[in-house]
């Protein structure tokens, strides 16, 4: 017989490392998977260490600035890149918790969705339609005003600002999915109906969802900072990006790296899972494969 | 008593103003052991049929029947997990494109042990070993070169006519008493095709095996079935044994369906067709459904609904069944022609 074919995740590889953009995505994310793992290892400082004869030192290269402060330090003195560095770790956290909490529910309600039509179907979407109808950041913003403000509130925001998305791509995968042959098969070879939504039609659904969470993950970053940049999310002394961008707004023309580098970690990490995600689309959907 | 048994079975879509009848009051039989064609042009409501028995049509389709009979067993009384545990295993079916009735996900082991796992025997149930030494057999069976490694193979790392027998090889493992093939070789080469039916036939014949096969491909049925049953619109129009039914045909579509053959009109410059197409859910003719389209219409057939009758185990819904030399009997001859206005619709 023939060689091999080759495997599924060799030919998954294949087809991602044919773009650069997709392979730069994944080395950073790699790279900030490693930070926040690390972080209480590379951090210089403690993150909420105060140095207070330091406050506003500028970063190391500029005029007036030490090696002892790479990145310089905030008004009250905290070391800009431990705080940047365990900030790597929360918005790691926010991204892969609010992305499971809303793709596990989102997954259950569009398979409902898809496979039972009818009834079910309708009043799951049209909720979900009512949800996508306001502005995200205005549901988020309702919903930890209802539940309070603080980290983990701010998560579950986020994750029903994002629900609505899986619901809607989940249900049309199944539709489209159920119709197949295969999954006639299944119902021939006596599968139940738990069976064949779970078993059967999910894992042929999945491709679109994988990409759609990376891209979810970046949006969870940003919504999480914003709701941090207006106190809603983590509380003041978290080094949370969002929140540190919002404490140093008032010296952004005396300090300007106060603001700067917690904006460039947040863009460089929305980038990051943006273009893992751009990779991962590009290599799974069979319509755009060469 | 037939392995299975079918009597007065409807399926309609649609709504109840406009309904759409898939099948129309078929009655249908077949004996442990024997192979059965259904043979109709596409629409005629063949794969409709199974799906009915296998209790897999789907709202807004609506079946009724006076009798369905499996094994001794009524279906439609069957709970859905009693009929679950029936089918795939004791009744089993095979689709039109093999490649598609595989999950692409899984592998054919995987996919081969599921089939197993809920309707092989005791040993299968239990062990992982007996399973995966059974799916080894299962493909030796169906003739699959190499089955060490298709066991391991996806179902887009395989061919055609390879994926057909894997599925074949599924439908075996709960030793099925029935298995319904829809169009088994239609997505297949030619010669792809003649190797399949042979090893269906192969194994029907082996394991005592009924089958019922669903084409619109009369040399498969011409070559394989004992008895076949012509399907028009819904309706069984013609039945009986071959190869007297291919023969003589009784049923005035019948004929046309083998005149229609390419084998038949060698040497014409065109292939002789029947005119017109079958009917849908608006045009569906009062009486007998043909009318429109029969070379032999009368002006009875437009009034009164010819009866599934004859000898012999042959039997035609015609009003005037054609006789040995092919022309229509009974008093054909002495009976009304067809109003004018309607005759426009004929040739």
């Amino acid at each position: 017989m023939s060689a091999a074919p080759p495997g599924p995740w060799r030919e998954l590889w294949r087809s991602y490392a044919q773009s650069r953009g997709a392979l730069l995505g994944l080395a950073l994310v790699i790279a900030l998977i490693v930070v926040a793992i690390l972080a209480d290892a590379i951090a210089p400082h403690p993150p909420n260490e105060q140095y207070r004869d330091f406050t506003l030192a500028p970063p190391a290269w500029s005029a007036g600035g030490s090696s002892q402060f790479l990145l310089g330090t905030d008004p009250v003195g905290r070391d800009m890149l431990s705080r940047l560095i365990h900030g790597t770790r929360l918005s790691l956290a926010i991204g892969s918790i609010s992305v499971s909490i809303s793709l596990a529910l989102g997954i259950a309600l569009g398979l409902l969705a898809g496979y039972a039509r009818g009834l079910t179907e309708t009043v799951i979407m049209r909720l979900m339609d009512v949800m996508l109808s306001l502005p995200s950041l205005l549901l988020a913003i309702a919903v930890v005003a209802i539940l309070g403000p603080g980290l983990a509130n701010a998560m579950y925001a986020i994750a029903v600002v994002l629900l609505p998305h899986y619901v809607r791509l989940t249900r049309a995968a199944v539709i489209a999915e159920a119709k197949r042959d295969y999954v006639t098969s299944s119902r021939i070879a006596g599968a139940g109906p738990l069976r064949l939504m779970v078993m059967t039609i999910l894992p042929n659904c999945l491709a679109p969802l994988i990409v759609q969470a990376t891209l979810g993950f970046s949006n969870a970053i940003l919504d999480a900072a914003a709701l941090g940049f207006l106190g809603l999310g983590a509380q003041p002394p978290t080094p949370e990006w969002g929140s540190m961008l919002a404490s140093a707004l008032e010296f952004i023309q005396r300090a300007p790296w106060v603001v700067t580098f917690p904006g460039l970690a947040i863009l460089i990490t929305v980038l990051a899972f943006n273009l893992m995600g751009d990779g991962l689309r590009d290599a799974l959907d069979p319509k755009l494969k060469q | 008593m037939a392995l299975l048994e079918i009597r007065g079975l409807t399926v309609s879509f649609g709504t109840s103003r406009t309904p759409l009848i898939a099948v129309d009051h078929l009655d249908f039989a077949i004996d442990a052991g024997e192979i059965v064609g259904l043979v109709g042009e596409s629409g005629s409501g063949k794969s409709v049929t199974a799906l009915a028995v296998l209790g897999l049509v789907d709202f807004p389709g609506k079946v009724t029947c006076t009798q369905l009979t499996f094994d001794g067993r009524e279906l439609p009384a069957l709970s859905a997990a009693g009929r679950r545990a029936m089918l795939g295993g004791k009744l089993a079916m095979i689709f039109q494109d093999p490649l598609a009735s595989l999950d692409p996900c899984y592998t054919v082991e995987y996919q081969l042990g599921e089939a197993l796992r809920l309707h092989g025997g005791t040993a299968e149930r239990r062990s992982a070993k007996a399973r995966r030494a059974r799916a080894l057999e299962l493909l030796r069976q169906v003739e699959i070169p190499d089955a060490p490694a298709r066991l391991r193979a996806y179902p887009h790392q395989l061919s055609g006519g390879m994926a057909q027998r894997v599925m074949i090889a599924i439908a075996l493992a709960g030793q099925p008493r029935l298995l319904i093939a829809d169009e088994p070789t239609t997505a297949l080469d030619v010669t792809v095709q003649a190797q399949v039916l042979d090893l269906l036939v192969r194994l029907a014949e082996e394991r005592g095996m009924a089958l019922v096969l669903i084409t619109h491909d009369l040399a498969v049925v011409a070559e394989t079935a004992h008895r076949v049953v012509v399907m028009y619109a819904g309706q069984a129009v013609e039945s009986g044994p071959l190869p007297a039914l291919f023969d003589a045909p009784r049923h005035p579509y019948t004929k046309a369906l083998l005149e229609a053959l390419p084998e038949h009109n060698r040497g014409r410059a065109r292939l002789q067709a029947i005119p017109g197409v079958v009917p849908g859910a608006r045009d569906r003719p009062p009486a007998c459904l043909l009318a429109p389209r029969c070379p032999f219409a009368r002006a009875r057939c437009t009034v009164e609904a010819p009866p599934f009758t004859g000898a012999e185990g042959r039997r035609a819904r015609c009003h005037f069944p054609l006789d040995a030399s092919g022309r229509p009997g009974n008093d054909w001859a002495t009976a009304a022609p067809l109003p004018v206005p309607a005759a426009e619709g004929v040739r």
